[in-house]
């Protein structure tokens, strides 16, 4: 074992340099920060898109006393339930008649409402009319009430803890957990795919196959790798974290998931590497068959809707904690990693965890045991019984 | 623990008794029996396609024999004797991007040499070879011959007690296969172990104290070369003045006339009759030789000759690549 160790160190230690020594390395850490400045340059068009102003207006054809009253009640009530949540009103001729007047070009008004606040008529399409009809008739209520409408003002009582709302905190951190992990996965583990391409197209997999156990060299990619990955988490996470302290607006707290925020970390950081790993073991058994990079290429797009579908169940299960789909989703080894952190986020014990990780680290070595015995018999062209392989020692 | 506690050195440092392995319905190794002596240079001669290679793989455990059992170093495992061995594939194969020195010193670190103490023998052994100059070089700046050098370097880096070495010499031009002969002659004095496979006779005939001859996947011939030329009788030129007379009658059957000379085997019975019917018969002698066997011959003998035609014919191909 320590033999085989040794091994997959030296093999990990060439890929590590040979990747993070190279000059497209730079390009892999500046990558997904692209996507970032997009998505904020986009988020602020969309902020600015949803706050120009998209509401309906309603035309309001009454008599001049009524339109005034109208008016009032519109405003007091966007005081209490803000402007997004009422259409807007503008006056209108009160001839010709409504539907003559939507029906001419430049109109600008969805409908109209006609008659009195006591009497209100509103004009418009079926469904202008499904949509308006509760708004105008709130909004004609009190306009008939006026002044006899008093707007009671609420009590504020704060307190420091709230279960039902820490719940639900706890809730979006383990959604946030699990989407930051699975993408995190989806974006690097789909490298190990190609891994072993490089070594069968210069045909140096012989010298390796003749030195160290296939498994060393599994074990060492899968290492080398992961290790790759967290000098890019790091590099992400800290930019991340020098973003969010800079826009970072004062007195906002976030929740504090279950375990608390160290060993939520921990186990974020355990759990990735465990979802890497497991995936990665999956992706080196896949993709050590294939004998070129198209071959590979071939077999991503199988392999990410695979993932997909792994992280809708675990995704599901989030929401349904300790129903038999949530277990299902800790049991089975692929969603576990996802499964088990949203589970960190909501739920204190610890014990699940470390017979998580257990569970876990012993599937990544039965894929990796199970990828070697498919090297040896189809690329290698050796081995002999399936069983008799399996369970054989890595330099036997 | 692999190879961390020396063993008391098998005699042989190489055994394979009644290897197997097919491909589908092709049994590129059937039924071989080898036995390499610990210290010598052995070399296993054959035309492509012979099995040279799938037993040199077998041998070393990149596959495993469907029948038959093997031990390298007296140890059935070979992997667990990784440290011991250096390997050198046909098919040669470095990464592009490696320095020349990182390469070799990889190489042995493989082979769990510590890569401090390999980079500083790469560095002592390139520049010991002139090739100094190109240590810092990526593989991929390097030259064929040089990158070949290069890996042959990361083959004995970590100071094995077996090299297995496949077609070294092919793709290398007469300077490096005179070098790469010199280096596996100051390997064996060091009392290390040379197994090879090889296509072209002379290099072998050179080079080895055993050879085994393997053609269609089994082995033909096994001993020292010595033994497989002793296979032939020695072979008598004889030019005459005279072309015809009753002395005729003492020349051995298979006597063949070959540009103005007769050609034959020595008679089981030596050459004194035959010259003293020469001599009666006044033959008129010019000239006489009696000439040993060559290895070719004897690989002639021993594969066949449609064997030898297709080496001859590789070897004549890799001259004019």
């Amino acid at each position: 074992m320590r033999e085989m160790l040794r091994a997959a160190y030296v093999i990990a230690r060439r890929d590590f340099t040979a990747v993070v020594l190279s000059r497209t390395f730079i390009l892999f850490l500046l990558g997904p920060l692209l996507p970032i400045l997009i998505g904020m340059a986009l988020g602020g068009l969309g902020e600015r898109i949803a706050t120009t102003d998209l509401r309906p207006v309603v035309g309001v054809a009454m008599n001049a006393a009524d339109a005034a009253r109208m008016e009032r009640a519109h405003a007091r009530l966007t005081e209490r339930v803000g402007a997004q949540s009422l259409p807007r009103l503008q006056r209108v001729p009160l001839s010709p008649a409504p539907e003559m007047l939507l029906a001419r070009p430049g109109s600008g008004v969805a409908a109209i409402v006609s008659g009195s606040p006591q009497h209100p008529v509103l004009t418009g399409k079926p469904g202008d009319i499904d949509k308006l009809e509760g708004d105008i008739s709130l909004i004609a209520s009190a306009a008939l009430a006026e002044k006899a409408l008093h707007m009671v003002r609420v009590e504020r009582k704060e307190v420091a803890k709230s279960l039902g709302a820490q719940a639900q905190g706890q809730l979006a951190i383990g959604r946030i957990a699990q989407i930051v992990i699975f993408f995190l996965t989806i974006l690097l583990a789909g490298m190990i795919l190609s891994n072993l391409v490089e070594e069968k197209t210069n045909k140096i997999i012989e010298i390796l196959a003749a030195a160290v156990p296939i498994d060393a060299i599994f074990l060492g990619k899968l290492m080398a790798m992961l290790a790759m990955s967290f000098v890019g988490i790091l590099f992400w996470g800290c930019t991340a974290f020098a973003v969010f302290a800079a826009l970072k607006a004062p007195g906002v707290s976030l929740p504090v998931p279950a375990v608390g925020w160290p060993v939520f970390l921990l186990l974020g950081t355990l759990y990735f590497a465990m979802a890497y790993t497991l995936l990665g073991s999956l992706f080196l058994g896949i993709g050590a068959q294939a004998s070129t990079v198209r071959e590979v290429q071939t077999l991503n797009m199988p392999v990410t809707i695979g993932q997909m579908l792994i992280f809708f169940f675990a995704t599901y299960a989030v929401d349904h904690m300790g129903s038999p789909p949530e277990v299902a989703a800790a049991v089975f080894p692929f969603s576990s990693p996802f499964a088990m952190l949203a589970r960190a986020a909501q739920d204190a014990r610890l014990w699940p965890h470390l017979l998580a990780i257990v569970w876990q680290a012993a599937w990544v070595a039965l894929i990796i045991r199970v990828g070697v015995l498919l090297f040896r018999r189809h690329v290698l062209k050796s081995g002999g019984g399936w069983w008799k392989q399996l369970f054989r020692s890595a330099t036997g | 623990m692999i190879g961390d506690t020396p063993a008391p050195a098998p005699a042989y440092a190489v055994e394979g008794h009644g290897l197997v392995k097919t491909f589908g319905s092709f049994r590129a190794v059937d039924g071989i029996d080898i036995a390499v002596p610990a210290g010598a240079i052995y070399g296993v001669l054959g035309p492509n396609g012979a099995g040279k290679t799938t037993l040199l793989r077998t041998l070393l455990g990149i596959v495993d024999p469907d029948e038959g059992h093997r031990s390298l170093l007296g140890d059935p495992v070979p992997l667990r004797q990784a440290r011991a061995i250096g390997y050198l594939p046909e098919e040669r194969g470095l990464y592009p991007s490696m320095k020349a020195f990182e390469a070799i010193a990889f190489m042995g670190a493989l082979r769990g040499l510590p890569l401090r103490v390999g980079r500083e023998r790469a560095r002592t052994m390139l520049e010991g070879h002139g090739m100094g100059a190109s240590a810092e070089k990526p593989i991929r700046q390097l030259s064929k011959g040089m990158a070949q050098t290069v890996q042959l370097f990361g083959t004995i880096v970590h100071e094995p007690r077996l090299i297995v070495l496949d077609e070294p010499f092919s793709g290398l031009d007469a300077i490096n296969q005179e070098k790469l002969e010199a280096l596996i002659r100051e390997q064996a004095r060091k009392g290390v172990t040379v197994l090879f496979s090889t296509h072209v006779i002379a290099h072998a005939e050179r080079l080895c104290e055993r050879i085994a001859i393997v053609a269609g996947g089994r082995i033909r011939f096994e001993g020292s070369v010595s033994e497989a030329r002793d296979r032939l009788r020695p072979q008598v030129r004889l030019r005459t003045r005279s072309s015809d007379g009753a002395w005729r009658r003492a020349l051995p059957e298979d006597t063949v006339a070959q540009e103005g000379a007769w050609h034959f085997a020595l008679p089981e019975g030596g050459i004194e009759p035959l010259l003293r019917a020469l001599l009666d018969g006044q033959a008129g002698i010019e000239s006489l030789s009696i000439e040993r066997p060559g290895l070719h011959d004897a690989f002639v003998a021993i594969a066949g000759a449609a064997a030898a035609r297709q080496m001859e014919e590789q070897q004549a191909g890799e001259q004019g690549a």
